[in-house]
């Protein structure tokens, strides 16, 4: 891993949404940083706010409270036309590549779009050029430029997502799911798609997922998120082999392993992910926690660095850390 | 009235290539399968022409076990569980030849009357999307008890006693009966849609990739659920998925299918680790290895061919990396390996292997 700047630092960032049951705390505090080619991995479950902070950190959602920087720059206190030439180094690829592509322009226009909104390419001509480019760029083949979405399989659609994405030559991505709405087999056409550009482009990103199988091929570092909360965050193969909190290490049983040997023991967590409406100050994951002690049901844990990188943020880690210490 | 018997006594329409079986064939079968489909072909008629959904699959089941259904979008899985159940929408579908027995009845030349009782009771379906498969305006109880009432003889008080029982079993307290859908969660969605596909004991119960809308942790409890009141109730069971992962888990055997024809079959054992059509190695090859993070991912390339105008050779053959001059004009047939495990594919007619003649990393 190389030692680049840092490129983008979240600080204590919340985003509250009001309902009528009361405050939805979808993202309660959250800090990350992450330096400059690298790939950050937020994991967790429907709900658990993390398709909101990548919203957020592109101001696509306004945060509650929180600081983003990026480049150096608070840029939460942008204005509303500085933000949108920040957006030119800052995009998103989104989930559902059925739903996130206008179903009546071509692909050529969509792949256009963000150039001709930010004014980056005036003549039509150079315009059509660079579109071309970027087709090449994603592997989408020439002859489609004219195609409507409808017309193309879903593989096809989520790359040209990542052509719009590209086209204002952007320094960071958030990837929102890019894969879980493709096939096996077309998914792994497209991470290493993404793989490559990211070598070649110098790209930071953001990978938003369910599924850790996923971001381990991909991520330097992992973030795992429960409640709008960060539980365990990690370089990514210290959180595979030494998972610390008792969801992180759920979670990673949970994955369906295509292999008849090496079976492993299964956690298997009961109930379902609770409410983020008004959430009470106790650890969010203590109901479901196959461990959960007294304390956990007390106070709130917070995320401390239990080895260098890794953080947790779990009463029972921190608990046996000190005995630990004590037997020294 | 007298117009809706007539109705119900009918018989959907059948195409002639779909021969009736004789009533000691019937026992024959029965007696060993649950599941029994022989050389299945469905089409669908549409505006662009005639697309070949399914084109001839064979399968059985027998009772008890579980066989996983496993392909990309498109590749006919989906068509193949609604044909055993006969609900392909005609028009525009048709199912023009092939012979399916479920449970002993021959289901392609059953009156709709017969179907009905047929359905629900001795075959269910678990939809793949809980969001859409429920009624928004039901309460679950009332659709769970629907299923119950409809089959069985019992009163609309016992039916409802009864709704509640299976909400129990599938994890879900008893007394949210009288919730509507909107009310439960994704994962508790598809509890309920299983208890409906439940509801009756049925011998056959066919799995439409009931996890696929679900996260992993509530993946977990559903499929160990699955496999529990399976166990419980000896159901035999097909579960469709594009999940290997969850193949492993669940199945006793396997069937890969591809444009409509399963390419390769076998017990768990077969597939897993006896890996022989390039398809099913190139589905292994794109998934991303837990173990070993390093490595590149070995995509298939291409993409599905358009099942409305399928390559005359091998189905398989734009995308495959060992594709041979024989591959692009005739289809391949089947070749056992073992008596479990059969591959249709080329390369083995010529004495060739996939990889470097050697067996694949599992």
């Amino acid at each position: 891993m190389r030692e680049g700047k840092i490129l983008l630092e979240v600080k204590d960032l919340k985003k509250y949404f009001s309902t009528p049951k009361g405050m939805l705390h979808a993202v309660d505090g959250i800090s990350f940083s992450i330096k400059e080619g690298e790939t950050l991995g937020i994991v967790g479950e429907s709900g658990c706010g993390k398709s909101t902070t990548g919203r957020v950190i592109l101001r696509l959602l306004e945060a509650t409270e929180g600081e983003i920087f990026f480049d150096g720059k608070d840029i939460r206190a942008l204005s509303k036309h500085e933000m949108r030439n920040m957006r030119k180094e800052m995009q998103i690829i989104f989930q559902d590549p059925f739903s996130s592509l206008d179903p009546r322009k071509t692909v050529s226009e969509i792949i256009a779009e963000p150039l001709k909104i930010n004014k980056m390419i005036r003549n039509k001509e150079e315009r059509l050029n660079r579109v071309l480019e970027l087709m090449e760029i994603v592997g989408l083949a020439e002859r489609l430029i004219n195609a409507y979405p409808h017309e193309l399989d879903g593989g096809r659609r989520q790359r040209i997502g990542i052509a719009r994405a590209l086209a204002s030559n952007p320094k960071f991505i958030v990837c929102d799911e890019p894969v879980s709405a493709l096939d096996v087999s077309i998914q792994a056409q497209i991470l290493n798609l993404m793989d490559e550009l990211q070598e070649k482009l110098g790209l930071t990103y953001i990978f938003i997922t369910h599924d850790l199988s996923v971001v381990n091929h991909f991520a330097d570092n992992i973030a795992v998120m429960y409640l709008g909360k960060l539980v365990e965050k990690a370089p990514t193969e210290e959180l595979f082999e030494s998972p610390l909190h008792p969801y992180t290490q759920a979670l990673l049983s949970a994955i369906p392993v295509p292999n008849l040997r090496n079976k492993k023991e299964r956690i298997l967590l009961r109930g379902e992910i609770g409410s983020p409406v008004n959430p009470e100050p106790i650890c969010r994951f203590a109901n479901r926690c196959p461990m959960a002690k007294e304390i956990c049901r007390s106070c709130e844990a917070e995320l401390r660095e239990i080895k260098p990188g890794h953080f947790v943020a779990c009463h029972l880690v921190e608990m046996s850390e000190q005995q630990k210490m004590e037997v020294r | 009235m007298g117009e809706k018997k007539a109705r119900r006594m009918k018989t959907p329409k059948v195409s002639k290539n779909c021969k009736p079986l004789t009533a000691e064939e019937l026992r024959e079968i029965s007696d060993k399968y649950a599941v029994y489909i022989k050389d299945l072909h469905v089409a669908f008629d549409t505006q662009d022409g005639c697309v070949k959904a399914v084109n001839g699959v064979n399968m059985q089941i027998e009772k008890g076990k579980t066989l996983g259904l496993v392909g990309e979008t498109g590749a006919g899985k989906t068509t193949t569980g609604l044909a055993m159940l006969n609900l392909i929408q005609s028009p525009p579908g048709q199912i023009t030849a092939g012979q399916i027995v479920v449970n002993g009845q021959d289901v392609l030349h059953a009156s709709l009357k017969e179907l009905e009782n047929f359905r629900g009771k001795d075959v269910s379906m678990i939809f793949q999307d809980p969001m859409t498969s429920l009624n928004p305006v039901l309460t679950v109880g009332d659709q769970i008890a629907e299923v119950i009432s409809y089959h069985e003889n019992c009163t609309a008080k016992e039916a409802e006693e009864k709704a509640k029982e299976i909400l129990e079993l599938v994890g879900i307290p008893g007394f949210r009966d009288k919730d509507y859908p909107h009310q439960f969660s994704g994962g508790m969605k598809q509890r309920v849609v299983i208890a409906i596909a439940l509801a009756c004991s049925p011998s056959v119960l066919i799995a439409d990739e009931p996890t696929t809308a679900l996260d992993v942790t509530i993946q977990a409890q559903v499929l160990e659920m699955m496999r529990e009141l399976k166990q419980k109730l000896n159901t035999a069971m097909i579960m469709i998925t594009h999940d290997l992962g969850i193949v492993a888990e669940t199945c006793d055997e396997v069937s890969v299918i591809y444009a409509g024809r399963i390419v390769e079959h076998g017990t768990l054992v077969d597939i897993f680790e006896h890996t022989r059509h390039p398809y099913t190695e190139g589905l292994f090859n794109s998934l991303p290895d837990v173990t070993n993070r390093t490595a590149k991912l070995k995509p298939i390339r291409g993409l599905m061919p358009d099942p409305s105008n399928l390559p005359e050779g091998c189905a398989f053959c734009p995308r495959c990396n060992y594709a041979m001059e024989i591959c692009k004009t005739k289809k391949p047939q089947k070749i056992y390996d073992s008596d479990t495990h059969y591959v249709e594919c080329h390369l083995y007619s010529c004495g060739r292997q996939i990889g470097d003649g050697g067996e694949m990393d599992a």
